[in-house]
């Protein structure tokens, strides 16, 4: 299962996602994620597996950040992988996602 | 008077009087829609100039002290101390008639004084003139401005004004086509530096709707690099499917296409689109998008044909500035080509004479092939083809001398449509386009009267008046368009108006009281149409002092006719009727294709012949009662020549008949097939006309003088295929 959920509990629910995030893969990560997204909730994705993402996937990203405003869950992304970093400065997102993004000494070597 | 014989001058100067007032009027009427165009002002100041310059020397005093007073008046327009509206506009109209007049009086009794009712009329313009003269202010738009302005405020603008403006909208199916935005990112990185990305997330629907397959996503970047627009517009090149692509050049760029600009060879005049591409302000896809765009905007009805640089700012591909300075350009090297051609003005009975000997040369030009066939000399032979293709080339250059834009004939129904429609209460605007389409100076001229009317007639009949237009839920304004344009070796000229259209029922009543059709017809509707045509009818119930009496409409489609021409009439009911004029290009000479039935040789306009075929019933299924032809699926009525002109001989050789041929021609929509017997192919053809005894002859437009001085009759073909569809 790409998608694991490492963590629940009534208030939040952590998710490390370990595959590709892009068109092949955003319809069904959509709806796995979708279903974690609870109203009130903290919902945390663990990047840090994620090899490769393209727009779709930023896109889902996107998406999921939108809706979780409007159901006021607290969603977060945490430990970005160093594509993921690329492309959410390619798109000049940071500010949109404004999670800290943190470069480990032994991710910036890879 | 002096004592030198200034005949020969007189007759000049007249004659430049009369141009130079034509030109002031279709100037004045373009100043109606551009009181801006400075050009403009200066040439119906010149005209002004120029007339009172040379009747001063023909001591033409009253022409001379009128024509000074309006020179005054331009003269303050034109250093900007006075404003031209339409009011001014119409005033010098009516002083360019007055002028005319005043000329035409001092030529026919130069000495005479002036006679009251003239001097009244000139003193009251005069004063018309004079009227409220106000200094205005003069308003100049800063273009350059408002362009920067509308970029501006798309980004940060210090930073952004060396970047170019990248915008991409994805269409839905992106993704799925395998376009992903970031692989274009991270190419232009290679090319230069992406100042700024701006992701426009707004449209990501935030409900289920969500496919996550779809692009919702658009960008806009702002891109440093000095890269070129082509090799940018290169790194979306796949992608132009499926995103639509914008870019804007960088307004330091500005400077660059300026300088190109400058540099551009004047050696011709080129469209607006190429300069821009050349200096590299456009790429061809941008210009082919504008006119895609144009197209379609004209497509619509009442919209006007938006200027290409209007949309191409509007696209956000360019800035104003560079299309004002690439049509600044332009008009530079227009003006340039406009200096540098020079005319001379020649008789035209002398070119008369120059065709005719042309076509004489032409004939003892086939006379010598002749004769070298005959003679089998071969050497002869190469001398003879070198002289043939140097004969066809006189033969058309005699021709082109013979050819003037219907232009000038066009600018004249403006006046026409102006004071017609002021007349008749009514708002109408008339638009010309294709008035560059050259034909033949004798056909322009004769094409004039029929146009007129036509045209007073749409004016009169067609368009309705304000109140009736917008009832019927249209603008008040009412639009006719004059084009002109070639097709296959003829010219079509078109009025199009968007009144009424036509009443059928009326018009087949009226046919039916006046007998020209059975009650009970079975026409088409388009063939009802054309009944207005017809002598004798006239739809409008009560006659103006413009149209309406019934005569008319039959002398115009028998001038045209006279032409070798053709008219139609649509219309649909509400949305207007469109008259099409189909004319020949010339009256002399054309190429033939020449065929031979029963001894007899005929000529076929070549330009109408669409092939030839064997007359051949297992082939074709022909039905010899009806005389049809199915050829290759297509029903299609066919005449024997033979039988059509010389019945009686036919007879008599009537099962010799081995292998015949079908030619197949076609007029407009019409196709019809003649049967011959033998095909001789092209034969330049030199009309001459048929003489009093033979001149309604149906069938026959004229005869040729061959090489081996028989004669060929050539065909009225538009005649013939009536006469094999009934």
């Amino acid at each position: 299962m790409a998608i694991k959920i490492t963590e629940q509990s009534d208030t939040l629910t952590h998710i490390s996602i370990a595959d590709e995030m892009t068109i092949y893969t955003v319809l069904e990560q959509k709806n796995e994620l979708l279903a974690q997204l609870k109203p009130g909730q903290q919902l945390q994705l663990d990047l840090s597996a994620v090899p490769e993402i393209d727009s779709a996937g930023m896109q889902l990203l996107i998406h999921l950040k939108k809706k979780a405003k409007q159901l006021d869950n607290e969603f977060s992304l945490t430990n970005h992988s160093q594509t993921v970093v690329e492309v959410i400065g390619l798109f000049n997102l940071t500010s949109f996602f404004g999670d800290p993004i943190v470069i480990t000494a032994d991710r910036s070597a890879s | 008077m002096t004592g030198i014989d200034l005949g020969p001058a007189l007759i000049i100067f007249t004659q430049e009087a009369k141009d130079l007032l034509e030109e002031m009027e279709s100037s004045l009427l373009s100043l109606e829609d551009e009181p801006d165009d400075s050009e403009t002002v200066n040439s119906v100041f010149r005209a002004m100039h120029t007339i009172k310059g040379s009747a001063g020397l023909f001591g033409f005093n009253p022409v001379v002290s009128f024509t000074h007073e309006a020179e005054t008046v331009l003269d303050h327009v034109r250093n900007g101390e006075r404003d031209i509206d339409a009011a001014l506009i119409s005033v010098l109209l009516d002083c360019k008639d007055h002028t005319a007049v005043l000329l035409e009086f001092c030529l026919e009794s130069p000495d005479a004084e002036l006679t009251d009712e003239l001097s009244a009329a000139g003193d009251e313009l005069v004063k018309q003139l004079g009227g409220n003269e106000t200094a205005s202010e003069i308003q100049t738009v800063d273009d350059v401005n408002e362009g920067n302005a509308s970029i501006d405020s798309e980004g940060d603008a210090k930073d952004i004004a060396d970047s170019w403006l990248i915008s991409l909208a994805f269409k839905s199916d992106a993704f799925r086509m395998g376009v992903d935005p970031l692989s274009f990112f991270r190419y232009l990185k290679t090319l230069g530096q992406i100042q700024r990305v701006l992701l426009i997330t707004s449209d990501i629907p935030e409900g289920d709707e969500f496919d996550p397959e779809s692009c919702y996503i658009h960008c806009k970047l702002a891109f440093k690099s000095d890269a070129d627009k082509q090799t940018i517009e290169d790194v979306f090149e796949f992608a132009a499917d499926d995103c639509d692509i914008n870019i804007l050049p960088p307004n330091s760029k500005i400077e660059t296409y300026y300088s190109l600009l400058d540099d551009l060879s004047e050696s011709h005049i080129q469209r607006l689109g190429d300069i821009l591409v050349e200096v590299g302000a456009l790429t061809q896809n941008d210009i082919d998008k504008a006119i895609q765009t144009q197209a379609d905007g004209e497509l619509r009805a009442d919209q006007d044909k938006k200027p290409l640089g209007e949309i191409l700012v509007e696209q956000q591909v360019v800035q104003a500035a560079v299309v004002d300075k690439a049509l600044e350009k332009q008009q530079q090297v227009k003006q340039k080509a406009a200096a540098e051609a020079s005319f001379i003005r020649v008789d035209s009975n002398k070119l008369g004479q120059l065709i005719d000997l042309v076509g004489e040369l032409v004939i003892s030009g086939a006379a010598m092939d002749l004769m070298v066939g005959k003679h089998g000399l071969a050497d002869v032979e190469e001398v003879a083809e070198t002289m043939n293709s140097l004969v066809s080339g006189i033969r058309d250059t005699a021709l082109d001398l013979r050819m003037v834009p219907i232009g000038e004939t066009f600018s004249r129904f403006r006046r026409v449509v102006r004071d017609v429609s002021k007349d008749l209460g009514k708002n109408i605007e008339l638009k010309i386009s294709g008035g560059e389409t050259e034909l033949d100076k004798t056909v322009v001229e004769k094409i004039n009267d029929p146009l007129t009317h036509l045209i007073r007639n749409s004016l009169d009949h067609g368009i309705e008046t304000p109140e009736q237009r917008l009832q019927a839920g249209k603008s008040e304004k009412g639009h006719i368009k004059l084009t002109a344009r070639h097709q296959s070796g003829h010219v079509i000229i078109q009025i199009i108006d968007d009144g009424a259209g036509l009443n059928k029922e009326r018009i087949v009543a009226k046919a039916v009281a006046n007998g020209i059709v059975e009650e009970n017809h079975n026409l088409t509707d388009q063939e009802i149409y054309n009944l207005i045509f017809a002598a004798g009818l006239s739809t409008k119930d009560e006659a103006s002092d413009l149209s309406g009496r019934g005569v008319g409409m039959d002398v115009v489609r028998r001038n045209i006719e006279a032409l070798r021409g053709s008219v139609n009439i649509d219309s649909r009911p509400g949305e207007g009727a469109t008259i099409t004029i189909q004319l020949p290009l010339t009256l002399a000479i054309i190429d033939g294709f020449m065929v031979e039935a029963s001894n007899e040789r005929y000529i076929i306009p070549l330009s109408m012949v669409e092939e030839c075929v064997e007359m051949n019933g297992d082939n074709w299924q022909v039905d010899e009662v009806q005389n049809y032809v199915n050829l290759r699926g297509v029903a299609m009525p066919y005449l024997r020549l033979a039988e059509y002109f010389n019945a009686a001989k036919v007879e008599s050789n009537n099962k010799k008949k081995v292998r015949q041929s079908l030619v197949v021609v076609r007029l407009g929509k019409n196709k019809a097939g003649f049967v011959v017997d033998e095909l001789h192919g092209e034969h330049q053809t030199v009309i001459k006309p048929l003489g009093k005894i033979f001149e309604n002859l149906d069938g026959l437009t004229g005869a040729t003088v061959l090489g081996d001085g028989n004669v060929a009759l050539i065909l009225d073909v538009q005649g013939l295929i009536k006469a094999a569809t009934t």
